[in-house]
């Protein structure tokens, strides 16, 4: 009796030893996984993790935890997954701003195109061009006009180096050729009290932060930044038709882990994307940003390690010939 | 009558076991973390959200409202027992109730803290349902010159009530500022005193300094003479509050209800200035002022009451238009997207459960606030009684760990302990740490927003005074100096940061 039950607990043990050992790449994944955003917690990129993470949580059978490390225009928490051991418990949701830090940060401590190995593309959340409600132009053609011939009497907020915001107003200066003072704000929420406070003109923002203002009038909408118009925002003519289409740029985000991690754990965390990005709360609530998720296709490496690439040298141009750059 | 009716919509939400349960919650975490040193509501509130997912969006909100002016609640009882405080406006609040703890009132004092904390709570709470939007609207008039104007005044009124050590005031003020700097300039994104670490670049943690140079060096000082200390005071005499000292709180729990009320009600660090701008007022009109800083109950009364009513009106611009005015209200507003709502101006038409809901709980949150804190104050003042030797590695401890939730930063610890020794020295040569939090906490503000206005007139300083908001501001800044060199007013003037000999 004795020996049996040694026995038989003896083979049980060997039996989970060789069934965790088997396992190990198909168990992936085992304990929960942290998903670093560079940003502060309740931001817009913060909100498309935190919906993200709560359905890939189910579908990997673990707790997928956001962690906000905010800091230096978010090189502080990319610099921090780019160094994290490559086992596919620690990854990285960043913005569009992974392909513009190496231009503006001249001593970044890492490489976004070779320290990370791409996931897939989330969402690319669309912008708009507002301006306080009493500003004179009321169409984008008018808005164009008067930007040339009033130049840097015109102020432009944006929320700080390197913000999403900032980057639209460069490239609507580009786009026009000319010059409008620029006015940084410490985050988008400040920069949207002045505009509706009267204080400052215009102002190049996501939809997360604009869209409820529009609807409610308190300011004045041009376009918004995309190839097509936004269903909550029907009225709002895109750039492209309003007649500046070399104004297209959105938010585009990405979820990255550390260069090394296996294909098989890559692929693993790809279709748990994949599986969120097709969720209808998740559609929903992008829908309420403004926004929608990418299609499968694109929620994939193949894709993302395209639009890093691409964006990378875009932005080299624009941010050099601006001559705008953190450090 | 639309008011009435509207509020009775809200308290029937707000009365809904539910949302009453999930209000309590709120508050007693809020109260809980608010203790905790270095653990403010930012913290709690990210680490929350997830949670909030499975929530309808009213209990989630009134759960997340609780547990930020929950935090403004506790948040002094630190401050007051081990001089402690967990965020700006409790710094002002350990200056006198420490004292008064040291002399064995911390009863009294904790409970000038909830009292007035309540009263200043239900005063906001019927401002934002009757005025908020009025008051949002007016606040919007103020820009970057206005701010500008306001801080300067602020920073005037407190220097020009400093004498004797006002030479040391003024060079703490502008220690102060020099930290603040620390960090990537917002304008240019040149990082400025970080030494090319990459950690420093958002700053300096105000948390970190604050529990350095009030609680480690007054834990140091502490060690100085093992027979000498004179931290932890076994006898209290009495919990409660007596007669005078009622009477002694009535006038400054109005006054620091107004003013917090109003600066509150200003996105642009309106609300950081409410508890610095009560106690320079209290003090400046007091027939005593040579109590301040040792243990005056007005110093403690007015700043409570106004950091309460500030936290409570800083949701009017959140509410009624969607802006949030710090960082715990930009949480709020992940909170309410993440719920499905978009804050904004249509919140109050599109959501009238909602909106009147979380009004209506911020009442009752506030009743059980007090509830809950009247009863705890002994349990608090027990603490005291607890050997000095457990006590200060487990604050230490609670103060890193706190520090550390917030960002993940390792430097926010590390400056715990550098600051914890410049407070020392600092203490030693007998400079105060209150004036040296002011110009940390406001110099930032200053610049920013005078950079700002700069910017916004291309380089014309005139624009301060075209402005009438910024001129009039100004003017009285003007003023409070004339006035403080005056011989008469000489003679009267007190110190308004000095807090010990």
């Amino acid at each position: 009796m004795k020996t049996n039950a040694i026995k038989f607990a003896a083979a049980a043990l060997l039996a989970g030893l060789a069934m965790s050992g088997t396992a190990f790449g198909q168990d992936y994944p085992t304990k929960p996984v942290t998903v670093v955003v560079p940003f502060s917690a309740g931001g817009p990129t913060d909100t498309v993790a935190r919906l993200i993470a709560e359905v890939m949580s189910k579908d990997l059978g673990q707790q997928v935890v956001v962690q906000n490390v905010g800091g230096a225009g978010g090189t502080l928490g990319a610099g921090q997954v780019a160094t994290a051991a490559d086992d596919g418990y620690t990854l990285l949701l960043h913005h569009i701003g992974m392909s513009t830090a190496p231009s503006l940060y001249r001593s970044l401590p890492y490489d976004p195109q070779t320290d990370f190995a791409t996931i897939g593309l989330i969402t690319s959340v669309p912008m708009t061009l507002v301006a306080r409600k009493d500003f004179e132009p009321d169409t984008l053609d008018e808005l164009i006009a008067f930007v040339k011939a009033n130049g840097e009497d015109i102020t432009y907020a944006h929320a700080g180096i390197g913000s999403a915001s900032q980057l639209c107003g460069m490239l609507f200066m580009e786009a026009l050729g000319t010059q409008m003072t620029t006015v940084p704000y410490q985050g988008s929420g400040p920069a949207m009290t002045d505009i509706i406070g009267g204080q400052i003109d215009l102002l190049c923002d996501q939809t997360t932060n604009t869209t409820s203002q529009i609807q409610a009038g308190e300011v004045k909408a041009y376009a918004v930044t995309t190839p097509e118009r936004l269903g909550n925002l029907p009225d709002l003519p895109t750039t492209a038709e309003a007649g500046l289409p070399g104004l297209q740029v959105g938010v585009w985000h990405g979820l990255y882990a550390p260069v090394g991690t296996t294909p098989e754990i890559i692929a693993r965390l790809g279709s748990s994307l994949q599986a969120a990005l097709a969720d209808p709360t998740v559609i929903e609530r992008f829908a309420e940003l403004g926004t929608v998720p990418v299609s499968a296709a694109e929620a994939t490496p193949a894709a993302l390690t395209e639009m890093l690439t691409s964006q990378t040298a875009q932005w080299k141009g624009i941010i050099d010939a601006a001559g705008i750059y953190a450090e | 009558m639309d008011i009435i009716a509207s509020l009775g919509l809200g308290f029937s939400v707000a009365l809904d076991p539910i949302n009453i349960f999930y209000c309590f919650i709120g508050v007693l975490l809020g109260t809980l973390v608010g203790v905790l040193p270095g653990i403010g509501p930012t913290a709690t509130i990210a680490m929350l959200l997830p949670i909030t997912f499975s929530l309808s969006p009213t209990a989630a909100l009134i759960m997340l409202a609780g547990i930020y002016y929950g935090a403004q609640y506790g948040g002094s009882t630190t401050a007051i027992l081990i001089n402690l405080p967990g965020e700006s406006s409790s710094a002002v609040t350990a200056i006198d109730g420490y004292q008064m703890a040291r002399k064995g009132r911390a009863g009294a004092a904790l409970a000038t803290a909830a009292l007035g904390s309540f009263f200043a709570g239900t005063v906001a709470t019927l401002l934002l349902a009757f005025f908020a939007p009025p008051l949002a609207r007016a606040a919007l008039n103020f820009g970057a010159p206005e701010y500008f104007a306001l801080i300067v005044l602020g920073l005037l009124v407190s220097i020009a009530l400093a004498h004797g050590s006002l030479l040391k005031a003024l060079g703490m003020i502008v220690l102060g500022l020099l930290l603040g700097m620390v960090g990537q300039d917002i304008y240019t994104g040149q990082p400025r005193f970080t030494f090319g670490v990459r950690e420093l670049y958002s700053g300096l943690n105000f948390v970190s300094v604050a529990v350095g140079v009030f609680g480690v060096a007054e834990i140091l000082r502490n060690l100085e003479s093992e027979k000498g200390r004179d931290v932890m005071v076994k006898t209290v005499t009495g919990l409660w509050l007596s007669k005078a000292d009622f009477r002694r709180i009535i006038a400054p729990v109005i006054r620091g209800t107004a003013l917090g009320s109003l600066l509150g009600v200003l996105p642009g660090g309106g609300h950081i200035l409410s508890s610095f701008a009560s106690y320079s007022t209290e003090k400046r009109i007091s027939k005593h002022p040579e109590e301040f800083g040792h243990g005056a109950i007005e110093g403690v009364a007015g700043p409570e009451s106004a950091n309460n009513a500030a936290a409570q009106t800083s949701f009017i611009p959140l509410l009624t238009l969607g802006i949030p005015a710090h960082p715990v209200m930009a949480l709020m507003v992940g909170a309410f997207i993440l719920q499905g709502i978009t804050p904004g101006p249509n919140v109050i038409n599109d959501q009238p459960a909602l909106f009147w809901g979380i009004i209506a709980s911020m009442w009752i949150g506030n009743v059980l606030l007090v509830l809950l804190n009247l009863p705890l104050i002994g349990l608090w003042v027990k603490m005291l009684s607890i050997p000095y030797r457990a006590l200060f590695p487990a604050i230490v401890l609670f103060a890193c760990i706190g520090c550390f939730s917030i960002n993940q930063n390792v430097y926010d610890i590390y400056a715990i302990g550098f600051f914890g020794i410049v407070g020392y020295v600092l203490i030693r040569f007998g400079c105060e740490p209150a004036p040296l939090l002011l110009g940390f906490v406001l110099g930032p503000l200053l610049e920013e927003h005078l950079r700002r206005a700069m910017i916004i007139s291309r380089g014309d300083p005139m624009i301060f005074l075209e402005r009438p908001i910024s001129a009039t501001l100004l003017g009285l800044a003007v003023l409070a100096v004339v006035i403080a060199a005056l011989p008469k007013f000489r003679k009267k003037r007190n110190e308004v940061f000095v807090e010990e000999d």
